[in-house]
């Protein structure tokens, strides 16, 4: 079998395009070129940068297989970065990896292995991919600490038809250990954290791209009383607790964002709880709606998963009902559906429901 | 496996190896010393020196300037005339980016620079590179042929015109491409600057030349030492600079060969691939180097179809690559007026001295194969 195998330069998708070769598999190793700088090269710190492509370039050397960078800038660019930035000046707090996920990387890796010729896209990713009487499904990974099936939530049944995960069937330490084992030189490399077109801090990163677009406003409490000042609602995600810039006895957090007024309004951590959310842009892992509406909905990438009834609304979209009042998502986050160990699909969170309301 | 990216380097010719493996051994003297060890390095680099001078028609040896390659030659060209002269840069917007970059880097130092378009085809217009030279312009830099086409460029007549409305004015040609097929001299161009890179010919990579018209002052670029009379500073690179001087012979010696070889090679690489798959060559109707194939595959992506050949063991190239190694998009056809869309699906083969008229054979059937599945 020829193998495409996505090389982001750590150490998960080296160990994947290594054992493929060990397979016996013909194996050609891609980075996609996401992100340039100012001077039109790849970043030099934080994810995806010239580091780490030539980390991926040495390791597939070392394997001796065929190792290419292909430019996705434009796609990325306007399909990722526009909106992540669109987003957040909306009082949203987008969530950039699984955007490129639905709308450039997996496209942008079919399709090149389409075009190259090969027989199964492999990435670095830990979640399972089973095959079942009734089609495919997309598990959580073996190494529960490192699960990343929350990011994969919108591929179907097509994609998963044609993609192999080996290393969500390893743990960590195993991934590591093998990496050690066949002396590949990422085998101790630290696994990357940041947004890979943000260096530490998005707000500075909004400052960079969209200048002088953060309108200051009010910060204010449940009641409308005014609590002070703000630089922009791009600063607030809902449930942060720093950073307020209000000095009040105890504990405050953000339970909402308002850009039309530009307000941020603080309370308790039970102003925070709602009854749910609403969801966009939904889709199934099998490629039909939900069966049983009472499944576990995950609304952050390292949250606990909530049990919830999900049922198609009126208009648009998934009405997500948590069984008990919850801390408030924060829109623009994904919230995916899980029935245990499985990923039933997932979409986007276009609005909290209040529990009051 | 089949070689066709000679314009991004060649093999090096026997010549230039078995000239250069003394000075990789026991002869590895630094030439600026006083010493037996140093005069013999000395002496090899002066000697290589007079070679390139005869085989470009220089008039005196030490018009020749050892430097780094290519792109230290185009920098000290057009750097070193511009800061020189505090005058601005007239060029054109195929020029390789050593060239585009140092006009550039002067700009920012508050040079004017005008840069000067070309046609369809790829072709400068003399009138129009002329027409561009004010009284405060210092150095002209028009290449002699394109890395990317091939297109060969008006230079003589470029050289004539400047000599005859702006005779002060400094002409520039970066050779480097061209020196394989055509016959580079001073004559041949009329230019008062010439860069040569030694690795495009069958010499070693990392040297090359920048010829100096007697008497034209230059502000080095390199700072240091003051070697090759202070012009481009940095210890010499003597089995390079060896190694570069039997490759200027060879070549030289071997360029009829070359035209007739070398251009049917390519030549039958075009017309069999033609009968295959749909296709344009860029500049077919103009003069181009005979070691140029710039083909536009419609509807194939140059990206993939570069892997493909990779994997079919044919090697070929696209627009210019950046550090990560992804494709940028071509500066030379956005200056032709093809669309980014279009941009995107060119590739250049490239033949070189070691090909013969049957690897083309072979190579036009491999690609065609491919191309065929992706069209």
């Amino acid at each position: 079998m020829k193998a495409l195998v996505a090389m982001s330069g750590g150490v998960d998708s080296s160990v994947a395009a290594a054992l493929m070769l060990e397979a016996g598999h013909d194996v050609i190793g891609v980075t996609l070129k996401q992100w340039v700088g100012p001077d039109g090269e790849m970043p030099t710190a934080g994810c995806c940068t010239v580091a780490d492509a030539e980390d991926a370039r040495r390791v597939a050397a070392q394997l001796g297989v065929p190792y290419y960078v292909l430019d996705y800038v434009e796609e990325f660019t306007s399909a990722v970065v526009d909106p992540f930035s669109a987003a957040y000046l909306a009082g949203r707090t987008p969530n950039p990896c699984i955007e490129c996920n639905r709308k450039v990387r997996f496209s942008a890796l079919f399709d090149r292995m389409d075009a190259l010729d090969a027989d199964i896209l492999v990435t670095g990713h830990h979640a399972r991919v089973r095959a079942h009487d009734a089609g495919w499904h997309l598990l959580r990974a073996v190494d529960g600490t490192k699960d990343q099936s929350y990011v994969l939530h919108m591929l179907g049944q097509r994609e998963l038809s044609r993609i192999l995960l080996p290393i969500g069937e390893m743990r960590k330490t195993e991934v590591r250990e093998r990496a050690r084992a066949m002396g590949l030189r990422t085998a101790d490399k630290p696994d990357s954290q940041d947004i890979c077109f943000v260096k530490s801090d998005y707000r500075a990163f909004l400052e960079t791209v969209v200048p002088g677009a953060a309108e200051p406003g009010e910060i204010v409490d449940t009641g409308g009383s005014v609590l002070g000042t703000h630089a922009g609602v791009s600063n607030f995600t809902i449930g942060q607790r720093r950073g307020l810039g209000v000095a009040i006895g105890e504990p405050r957090y953000v339970v909402d964002v308002r850009p039309a007024t530009a307000e941020v309004v603080v309370g308790t951590r039970d102003d925070l709880l709602v009854a749910g959310c609403v969801v966009s842009d939904v889709t199934f892992v099998s490629g039909s709606p939900l069966a049983d509406p009472n499944v576990e909905v995950k609304v952050r990438y390292r949250s606990k998963p909530i049990p919830s009834s999900v049922t198609p609304k009126s208009d648009h979209g998934w009405l997500v009902e948590f069984a008990e009042p919850t801390p408030a998502p924060a829109p623009g986050q994904s919230a995916v559906f899980y029935d245990g160990e499985e990923v039933l699909g997932g979409g986007v969170i276009d609005d909290v429901i209040r529990s009051d309301g | 496996m089949i070689y066709l990216d000679h314009a991004a380097t060649t093999p090096m010719r026997p010549e230039a190896v078995d000239a250069m493996e003394p000075w990789l051994h026991d002869r590895f003297g630094n030439p600026s010393g006083v010493h037996a060890v140093s005069r013999g390095a000395k002496d090899a680099i002066e000697a290589a020196r007079e070679r390139i001078a005869a085989a470009i028609g220089a008039a005196h040896p030490l018009e020749i300037v050892f430097t780094g390659g290519g792109t230290d030659a185009d920098n000290l060209a057009v750097t070193g005339a511009a800061i020189e002269r505090s005058g601005d840069v007239v060029t054109t917007a195929i020029e390789h980016d050593a060239v585009l970059q140092s006009a550039r880097f002067v700009e920012r130092l508050g040079h004017q620079i005008r840069v000067v378009g070309v046609d369809d085809d790829g072709r400068v217009d003399p009138d129009e590179v002329v027409g561009a030279v004010t009284p405060n312009t210092a150095v002209v830099s028009v290449m002699t042929a394109n890395n990317e086409t091939g297109v060969v460029q008006p230079v003589r007549r470029i050289a004539d015109e400047l000599a005859a409305t702006a005779p002060g004015v400094l002409f520039h040609t970066d050779a480097v491409q061209a020196f394989a097929s055509l016959p580079v001299t001073v004559d041949d161009t009329g230019a008062a600057l010439i860069s040569i890179s030694a690795h495009k010919i069958g010499g070693p990579q990392g040297v090359g030349c920048l010829y100096v018209r007697d008497g034209v002052k230059l502000e080095p670029v390199i700072h240091g030492g003051g070697q090759e009379l202070g012009r481009r500073s940095g210890t010499h690179n003597v089995a390079g600079i060896v190694g570069f001087a039997a490759a200027v012979d060879a070549a030289a010696a071997d360029r009829r060969r070359y035209r007739s070889v070398v251009g049917g090679a390519r030549d039958r690489f075009e017309a069999e691939l033609i009968t295959r798959v749909k296709m344009d060559v860029t500049g077919v109707g103009s003069d181009r180097l005979v070691s140029h194939s710039h083909i536009r595959f419609h509807g194939v992506r140059s990206e993939t179809l570069l892997i493909r050949l990779d994997g079919a063991g044919i090697s070929a190239a696209a627009g210019a690559a950046c550090h990560s190694g992804a494709q940028l998009t071509s500066h030379v056809l956005d200056a032709m007026g093809v669309s980014q869309s279009e941009s995107a699906e060119y590739v250049r083969f490239s033949f070189g001295w070691t090909d013969v008229t049957a690897t083309a054979g072979e190579a036009a059937a491999r690609v065609a194969e491919i191309v065929e599945t992706l069209q």
